[in-house]
């Protein structure tokens, strides 16, 4: 009995609701289409050719902005998000 | 040591992404989650205002005909009344919430300027279908907004404003795509 409870526990602990998955995907998902973008069009990472190209070309690649973009979103503003969705919704959430 | 137009293009387009997924994931969450915290309230609003005080530069900087320079002007004072407006709301300074307007009228105002701006048809070229495209999605966001004003919690009006800001980021994206570094593009298009 005891450790069915404990089972029951672990599952609801790794349950989350759809919408702290979905809130979860935004920022990884947006990343990988920047590197999907990068893959696609690689002339556009000017890194990888670092001596023709100029500052501003070199400190703005757009595949790489929408990566760091997604990142922000992911590890700034969805963290405190997932916080506040699980007080709110403690039967479905974690 | 200006950017390059592109450039100023696509730091836009990050911000609108960003501004976009934050949309979205209010969206997802709702309204009352999203607000447990003051500050994500302010987010958007105050990331609109500044981007339209970043447009300022653009102006001075970056047009070279007056109908181009009325029309930056033009999206300029539209975020910044926009995020303004929305700031006062979110923060219960304004208390009428015909306040609210100022988003549709700010986008309709965007388009607008988009569409008269852009005086060549669709497939004259590149710039030109980015600007017939920006326009009309500016437009059809004005109406999304004006629907989200009568249903403020419809999950379709939220959905169809936080698309409007990534459409507007995938736009800009494509947008001035003729730098140097773009050198396999035909001559006619800008490339070498």
């Amino acid at each position: 009995m005891d450790a069915e409870l404990v089972q029951q526990g672990a599952q609801a602990r790794t349950r989350h609701s759809p919408r702290h998955t979905a809130v979860s995907a935004l920022g990884p998902l947006t990343a990988l289409a920047g590197l999907v973008w990068a893959l696609l069009q690689p002339y556009r990472i000017t890194i990888l050719d670092p001596d023709t190209h100029g500052f501003w070309y070199l400190a703005v690649q757009p595949p790489l902005l929408v990566i760091l973009a997604g990142a922000i979103f992911h590890f700034w503003i969805v963290p405190g998000l997932l916080a506040d969705l699980e007080r709110t919704e403690p039967g479905e959430g974690r | 040591m200006e950017p390059p137009a592109e450039v100023v293009h696509w730091l836009f387009g990050v911000g609108f992404l960003f501004l976009g997924l934050c949309l979205l994931a209010e969206t997802i969450v709702g309204r009352s989650v999203w607000r447990r915290r003051s500050w994500r309230a302010y987010l958007w609003p105050s990331v609109t205002f500044a981007m339209g005080i970043f447009m300022w530069p653009v102006m001075v900087f970056y047009t070279s005909s007056a109908i181009h320079m009325l029309a930056h002007s033009v999206w300029a004072q539209s975020m910044m009344l926009a995020g303004a407006a929305q700031l006062g709301l979110a923060r219960g300074k304004l208390r009428n919430p015909l306040w609210a307007l100022t988003l549709p009228l700010a986008l309709a105002v965007s388009g607008g300027a988009f569409l008269i701006h852009e005086q060549n048809p669709w497939l004259f070229s590149r710039a030109a279908f980015l600007h017939h495209a920006l326009g009309w999605t500016a437009l059809v966001g004005g109406l999304i907004t004006l629907g989200l004003y009568a249903r403020p919690r419809s999950p379709v009006f939220n959905t169809g404003f936080a698309l409007v800001f990534l459409a507007f980021a995938a736009l800009l994206f494509c947008d001035r795509n003729v730098a140097p570094i773009f050198g396999h593009l035909s001559p006619l298009a800008g490339g070498r």
